[in-house]
This record gives structure tokens, C-alpha cells and sequence, in this order.
């Protein structure tokens, strides 16, 4: 199955997406949250994303999720730390909400990498209000 | 006694702890006032963290830059990080610096910052001191300076940098959602930038 990996600046923000995922992909067991600092104080640590990373690995890739600003530069920071690693992951252009919810729903029914990666793509584009 | 590279660190990091209120008060302005304290609580990992006993320079660097992606928090975990991690590459196995060797980390960590913040020179950045220092740099060294004269000019050519940073406007970065308002302010970024480089030079002036 396709891991998930919930980057955010905050710790609460991340278990809360993972509240939802866990509500719409209850099956998905490799989704893994990095939100905020060790301390649980706000910002990104690079190192603990791609700790995340390699938890969400089973062998079918890994999308990742991130926030905003240097959530976007420590999420690409940590895939390059997997460099040498056997792990093929993916940082996602999405909203990380609905970004997160999309690719928990289509990896849990067993979807590849790709198209895990452009569920959670096509959440950029859809409106919320008609 | 620890090795030089490790007084080094020691000694960039005292720096920026030094100036923790400084710069947080810079980002404070067109920021969000965590700059200084961020560095601060990475440089004092890095002093932690890094080994006392290592002359290993590119091995130093790497372990420093590490430890900066994991304390740091904001945006200059990851650029900083990257910045002495690909320094760190080229210094690989190094136990002392030549002119040359440092031109070659200087360049690296341009790329790296470059890479990362996917940042030209002109948006109001850290590259705005760092790109004009590493200019006159190599311009130095290859007229025949001395590593001290040559940081020397280029610690001038930074400073100018940061004074080039209050004229324009920022495009990156949060400060970039107050667009013109944050003409008038230095950059904290290219002010601990330069604190570093001016900290590198004394140390090597010894």
C-alpha cells in the first residue's frame, strides 16, 4: 500500500488530518504524521519527515503532504536524505487537507504510486463553492 | 582540545546566539520574529551535537548542517542545513582549508540555498549578501589574496549586500505578503548570513 506522510509546521494540525484520514481510510495503516517539532513546538524538521518517511514505506512508494513555506523546503530536504535508500517518495503539489484525504482513500483501495500522486493532485483544482 | 573546525562552529554559533535578539528583532519587522531565536536554538545543537574531537571538516559541516534541519524550525533550518551540508560534500575528508577549498563550499552552498529556496539574487535573501561575497571572493583569490584578505573584501561586499537589501522588495518568504512595505528593512537572513562570514574570517585571522 501507498504510505502517506502529514507534513505540517504544527503537531496538532497533522494529528488532526490524520483524524480524517483514519475516519475515510480506516484500513490505511501507513500514514504517518510529522508535524511540528520534537518538542511538539511549531516548525519542520527535515530529519524527523524522512524518519516518517521510511515508517510509511512498505514498498510501494510514499506520498508527501506538506503545508506551506519551509514545510514544502524540509519535506524536499528530507526525500533527500532517503538518497541511497530504496524508497521511491513523492512530495504532492496539493491542499494538505484535502490532498491527504484523497490519497488515503485511493491508496487504501490498493492504487499505485502514480495515481495516488495525482488523486491528491486534482484536489488543487476542485471548488468548494459553486 | 578540540579541533579547529569544531572552534569554528563554536564560534559562528556564539555569534548568532549573540545576536539572537538582533535578528529576531530585524524579522520582527517584516518577519515573523523567530529568526533569531531559531538560529539560536539550532547553533546551540550544533555546539552540542557536533564533535569536539573530529578534523574531519566536510564531516563537521555535514553533522552541523544535520543538527540545523532538525532545531532550527523555520525556513533557515532547511537553508542553512542545506548550505553546510553541501559544503560539507566538498570538504569531505579535508582536515585543513585552503583559498580554493572554501571557494569550492561557498559555491556549494550557493547551489544548495539556491536549490532549496529556488531563490535568485535580488529577492531580498541571505543570496543578496552571499552571492556578492562569494563574487569578490574568488575575484580576490584569483588576483593572489590570502583566504583572510579575501573573506575580508567579501565580509565588505556582504555588508553592502545587506544595505542592497533594504532597497527592494521581498518575493519570497512570508515577508513577501507585504510586498513594497518591506522596502526599508534589512533582510535577517542576509544579516546572520554575514555574521557568519565575518565570524569565519577573525577566526581564520586567529
Amino acid at each position: 500500500m501507498v504510505g502517506l506522510v502529514i507534513v505540517s509546521h504544527s503537531y496538532k494540525i497533522a494529528e488532526g488530518i490524520k483524524d480524517l484520514t483514519d475516519q475515510v481510510a480506516p484500513t490505511h495503516k501507513g500514514i504517518v504524521c510529522a508535524g511540528g517539532m520534537e518538542d511538539k513546538s511549531i516548525g519542520t524538521d527535515a530529519v524527523r519527515i524522512s524518519e516518517a518517511i521510511k515508517q510509511a514505506e512498505s514498498g510501494d512508494g510514499v506520498v508527501v503532504l506538506a503545508d506551506l513555506g519551509s514545510g514544502i523546503m524540509s519535506a524536499e530536504t528530507a526525500i533527500e536524505l532517503l538518497e541511497g535508500e530504496d524508497i521511491n517518495a513523492k512530495l504532492v503539489d496539493a491542499p494538505i487537507v484535502e490532498g491527504s484525504i484523497a490519497a488515503a482513500v485511493t491508496a487504501a483501495c490498493g492504487s499505485k504510486l502514480e495515481e495516488v500522486i495525482a488523486a491528491a493532485e486534482q484536489t488543487k483544482a476542485v471548488k468548494k463553492i459553486n | 582540545m578540540s579541533t579547529r573546525v569544531y572552534d569554528c562552529l563554536k564560534a559562528i554559533g556564539e555569534k548568532i546566539i549573540e545576536n539572537r535578539d538582533f535578528l529576531t528583532d530585524l524579522d520582527r519587522e517584516i518577519g515573523d520574529a523567530d529568526h533569531g531565536v531559531n538560529m539560536a536554538r539550532g547553533f546551540q545543537s550544533v555546539i552540542e551535537k557536533v564533535s569536539q574531537d573530529d578534523s574531519d571538516i566536510g564531516a563537521s559541516l555535514k553533522k552541523a548542517g544535520m543538527t540545523l534541519l532538525s532545531t532550527v524550525g523555520g525556513a533557515s533550518g532547511p537553508l542553512y542545513g542545506t548550505a553546510y551540508m553541501e559544503a560539507g560534500k566538498v570538504l569531505m575528508g579535508k582536515e585543513t582549508l585552503t583559498a580554493d577549498d572554501l571557494k569550492l563550499a561557498l559555491e556549494a552552498a550557493i547551489a544548495g540555498i539556491q536549490k532549496r529556496g529556488k531563490a535568485e539574487k535580488g529577492e531580498k535573501t541571505m543570496l543578496d549578501s552571499l552571492i556578492p561575497a562569494y563574487d569578490v571572493y574568488c575575484e580576490k583569490i584569483g588576483g593572489g589574496a590570502s583566504i583572510v584578505d579575501a573573506l575580508d573584501a567579501a565580509c565588505t561586499a556582504a555588508n553592502e549586500g545587506i544595505e542592497f537589501t533594504k532597497t527592494i522588495a521581498a518575493t519570497k518568504g512570508r515577508a513577501s505578503y507585504l510586498g513594497d512595505r518591506s522596502i526599508g528593512h534589512q533582510d535577517p537572513g542576509a544579516t546572520s548570513l554575514t555574521l557568519t562570514l565575518e565570524t569565519i574570517r577573525d577566526f581564520l585571522k586567529g
